[in-house]
C-alpha cells in the first residue's frame, strides 16, 4: 500500500506535465484563433470554425493511428502512400456505381490494414528497424499505386453524391468528418488509457527490455500499432475521396512526415512510450490552423512550411528538456522512497 | 517521282546539318553554313517531302501520373497511327526538374527518331536534348517549352497572351465587370501560370475592366488540401470578393468543390482552367457557370504530326514554314519555333456534354 501512495505522488508529476504539455497546445490554439479572429472576424464564424474542424480532421485521424505506432518506440511512414492507394482504389470502386458509403469505407480500412500488417510483420516478427521497413513499404505502395492509375483520374462527377456528402455534409450542424474523428480519437484514447493492454503500449515503448521482461507480448501489440495506423490510413483515404472528389494517384504524397510532425508537436516523444492521442490531434489542428491562418492574415504561403519547422523543432526541445525533468524528478522520489 | 529525290536531298541536308550542329541549333547552323551551298538549300525543308512511314516517337510527359499529360499523349499516339508511325509514353513519376533527364538520355539510346517533351524545367533538360539534337533526333516541347535552342518547334497550347486576357473576358461577363477577384494559381514559380497571370493583369489595365480589382494572387501548389485551404482562406480575408480564377485543373476543382459546400454557393464566381470531367458536376450544379481549356486531345495530335514532319524534313523550325498535321489542316511554325494550337473552348452546360476528357 505505500509503495502505491508513494507511486501515485509521481504519476500525478508525470501526469500533470503531460496534461500541461496538452493544455500548452491547446492554450497556443486558442491564442492564435483569438489573435486571428481580432483581425478578421469572419475567422470566428459558423463556416471559418466548420472549415478548421474540416481541414484539421483527415490528418488528425492519421495523426491518431501514428500515436499508437509512436508510443511503441516505431514509426510508419507509410501512411502518406496508404491515403492515396485507398483514396484512388475506392475511387475507382464506386466510379459509376452506386455504393454503399458503409461498403466503401469497410474497403477502405480493409486495403488499409494489409498494408499494416505488412508493416506490422516485417517490423514485428522481421525484426526490420521500423524506419526502413515504413520507407521501403512508401515507396512499393507509392508505385503500385502510379502503376495502376497511369494517370488516370476520379472526377467528383463519377462519385456517388451519398459519398460526397461524407465529406461536406453534417449532423445537427456538425459535419460528418471531424465526428467520424472524434470519435476515433476518444475510442483509441481510452483504450490506450483504461486498458491493461493499452498500456503496454507505452511499456513497451519505454523501455522494450524490461516490457519483454515483464511478459508483455511485444511482437502483438506492435503488430496491432501497425494494423491500426493501416486501418486509420485506409479509413482517411476514403474521407480524403469525399471530401476533395478529385482524386489523382499522387493524393496525401508527402503526408507522411506532415503526419509524424502533428504528433510529435502533440507531445507524443518519438523515442516513444509517452504522448496521447489527445495531444497528438491538437496537434494536426494547430499545424492546419497555422496553414489557414497564414492564408487569413495574407502572409506569404512560402512562411508556411517554415512555420511549421519551426514548431517542430520548438516542441521536441521542449519534448527534451521535460524528459530530463521528469527523470530527474523520478529519480529524486525514488531515492527517497529507497531511504 | 520526282518528290522522291527531292526528300532524298532534304534528308540528306537534314542529316549533315544535324550532324554539324552539336551544340547549336539545326536554324542556327541552317543560316550561318553557307560553305555547304547545295546542301544548305535542301535543308531549307521541302514542305512537299511525303511523311515517312515506320517513325519511332517517344512522348515525354511532366510526369506519367498527370490525367491532363495522358490524354494529351494517348491522342499523340493514336495520331502516330495514322501516319503508319509508332509512339510510346515514358516519364518520371514525378515533376522534379531532373526527373526527365535519365528518360532523354534512355531515349537516345534506343535511337528514337523524335522526342516529345513537356518540360518540367526549361534549362535542366537542356543539355540531353542537345545530345539528342547531335544525334539526328528531332526535339517537339509541347505542353510546357524547353529552352529555345534545345528544341525544333513547341507546340503551345493556346497563346499565352489570348488565355490570360479570355480568363479576364470570361470572369467579367460572370461577376457583371464589377468588383474584386483572386487569382488561386499553381506553384509560385510555374512559367506558364506566371505568364497568364502577367496577361490578365495586363488586361486588367484597360478601362472596360476599372470595376474590377484583382486583390490576391494565392498559390495552392497543386495541391487538393492546399488549394482549399487558400480558397477558404482568400474567402475569409476578402469577404466581398466576387470571383475566383484558377488557371490550374487541380486548383479549380478544389475551388468549386470549397464552394459547392459552403455558403459562398451561388455568391462567388469561379473560372480558369479545367478539364470537362473534373468540371461536369460542378457545371451542372450551378457551382461554375463556365471555364475554359483547349482540347488536350489536339494538343498531341498536333505535337505527333509536327514531329513527324520534322523528322520527314518537312519543316526544320524556321518560322513561316507550314506542314500539313492530319485533320487540324495546314499550319505554320510562327516565332521562336511555335505553333499554336488555337483559341481556347469555352465549356458551360450548354456544352459540356458533348466533351469526354
Amino acid at each position: 500500500m505505500a509503495a502505491i501512495t508513494a507511486d501515485t505522488g509521481g504519476r500525478r508529476f508525470v501526469d500533470t506535465v503531460l496534461r500541461a504539455r496538452e493544455l500548452s497546445i491547446l492554450a497556443a490554439l486558442i491564442v492564435l484563433v483569438a489573435v486571428t479572429t481580432a483581425v478578421n472576424s469572419s475567422f470566428l464564424s459558423t463556416q471559418g470554425v466548420k472549415d478548421i474542424f474540416l481541414n484539421a480532421s483527415i490528418l488528425a485521424l492519421l495523426a491518431v493511428g501514428q500515436t499508437m505506432v509512436v508510443v511503441t518506440r516505431n514509426i510508419d511512414l507509410s501512411v502518406g502512400s496508404v491515403v492515396g492507394l485507398v483514396a484512388f482504389a475506392s475511387g475507382k470502386f464506386v466510379a459509376g456505381h452506386d455504393r454503399n458509403v458503409l461498403l466503401v469505407l469497410v474497403v477502405g480500412m480493409l486495403i488499409g490494414a494489409v498494408c499494416g500488417l505488412v508493416n506490422g510483420v516485417l517490423v514485428s516478427f522481421f525484426k526490420v528497424p521500423a524506419l526502413v521497413v515504413t520507407l521501403g513499404t512508401l515507396y512499393v505502395i507509392q508505385g503500385l499505386d502510379y502503376y495502376w492509375a497511369h494517370g488516370q483520374q476520379i472526377n467528383a462527377a463519377d462519385v456517388p453524391a451519398s459519398l460526397l456528402d461524407l465529406g461536406n455534409g453534417s449532423v445537427l450542424g456538425i459535419p460528418y468528418l471531424p465526428l467520424i474523428t472524434v470519435v476515433v480519437m476518444v475510442a483509441v484514447g481510452y483504450y490506450l488509457r483504461a486498458y491493461p493492454s493499452g498500456r503496454e503500449f507505452y511499456a513497451i515503448g519505454s523501455n522494450p527490455d524490461a516490457a519483454r521482461l515483464a511478459g508483455i507480448a511485444i511482437r502483438k501489440r506492435i503488430l496491432t500499432a501497425y494494423v491500426v495506423s493501416g486501418v486509420l490510413a485506409g479509413l482517411a483515404g476514403v474521407l480524403w475521396l469525399a471530401r476533395f472528389g478529385t482524386v489523382v494517384a499522387d493524393a496525401a504524397h508527402g503526408w507522411e512526415l506532415k503526419v509524424v510532425s502533428a504528433v510529435v508537436v502533440g507531445g507524443v516523444a518519438i523515442v516513444g512510450g509517452l504522448g496521447s492521442v489527445y495531444g497528438a490531434a491538437l496537434g494536426a489542428l494547430l499545424l492546419t490552423t497555422i496553414g489557414s491562418v497564414l492564408v487569413v492574415l495574407k502572409v506569404n504561403s512560402f512562411w508556411q512550411d517554415a512555420i511549421a519547422g519551426a514548431l517542430l523543432l520548438l516542441a521536441i526541445s521542449v519534448d527534451r528538456l521535460l524528459a530530463l525533468r521528469v527523470t530527474r524528478a523520478l529519480r529524486k522520489r525514488n531515492a527517497r522512497h529507497g531511504a | 517521282m520526282t518528290k522522291r529525290p527531292l526528300a532524298a536531298v532534304a534528308l540528306a541536308a537534314a542529316l549533315a546539318v544535324g550532324a554539324a550542329a552539336c551544340g547549336g541549333t539545326t536554324k542556327n547552323s541552317t543560316s550561318g553554313d553557307d560553305a555547304k551551298g547545295a546542301a544548305t538549300s535542301g535543308a531549307k525543308a521541302n514542305p512537299n517531302a511525303p511523311l515517312k512511314k515506320g517513325l519511332k516517337l517517344a512522348f515525354l510527359p511532366k510526369q506519367v501520373n498527370n490525367p491532363y499529360e495522358t490524354i494529351v499523349d494517348n491522342a499523340g499516339i493514336d495520331g502516330a497511327k495514322e501516319f503508319g508511325g509508332t509512339a510510346k509514353e515514358v516519364g518520371p513519376s514525378d515533376a522534379s526538374a531532373s526527373s526527365q533527364i535519365s528518360y532523354i538520355n534512355t531515349l537516345i539510346q534506343q535511337r528514337m527518331d523524335a522526342i516529345l517533351v513537356a518540360a518540367n524545367d526549361p534549362n535542366a533538360v537542356c543539355g540531353p536534348l542537345k545530345q539528342a539534337m547531335s544525334r539526328k533526333i528531332k526535339v517537339v516541347a509541347y505542353d510546357s517549352d524547353a529552352s529555345k535552342d534545345c528544341r525544333d518547334v513547341f507546340i503551345n497550347q493556346a497563346s499565352s497572351e489570348e488565355i490570360g486576357r479570355s480568363e479576364i473576358k470570361v470572369m467579367s461577363d460572370l461577376i457583371g465587370g464589377k468588383g474584386k477577384i483572386a487569382i488561386l494559381s499553381a506553384t509560385a514559380n510555374a512559367t506558364n501560370q506566371n505568364t497568364w497571370i502577367d496577361f490578365m493583369k495586363d488586361e486588367l489595365k484597360k478601362p472596360e475592366y476599372s470595376g474590377i480589382q484583382l486583390v490576391k494572387v494565392a498559390y495552392g501548389d497543386d495541391d487538393d488540401q492546399k488549394s482549399f485551404q487558400q480558397t477558404q482562406g482568400l474567402l475569409q480575408a476578402y469577404p466581398d470578393l466576387k470571383g475566383i480564377i484558377a488557371p490550374t485543373t487541380v486548383g479549380i476543382a478544389a475551388a468549386a468543390r470549397y464552394i459547392d459546400g459552403s455558403k459562398y454557393k451561388g455568391k462567388v464566381a469561379v473560372s480558369g482552367l479545367g478539364t470537362p470531367n473534373q468540371m461536369r458536376k460542378f457545371v451542372k450544379d450551378g457551382t461554375v457557370a463556365k471555364f475554359e481549356l483547349w482540347d488536350p486531345k489536339n494538343l498531341g495530335y498536333l505535337a505527333s504530326y509536327a514531329a513527324a514532319a520534322l523528322a520527314s524534313g518537312q519543316i526544320t523550325g524556321a518560322q513561316g514554314e507550314t506542314f500539313k498535321a492530319g485533320k487540324l489542316g495546314e499550319r505554320t511554325i510562327g516565332k521562336d519555333g511555335e505553333v499554336i494550337l488555337g483559341p481556347p473552348t469555352v465549356f458551360d452546360k450548354s456544352n459540356i456534354d458533348n466533351y469526354n476528357f
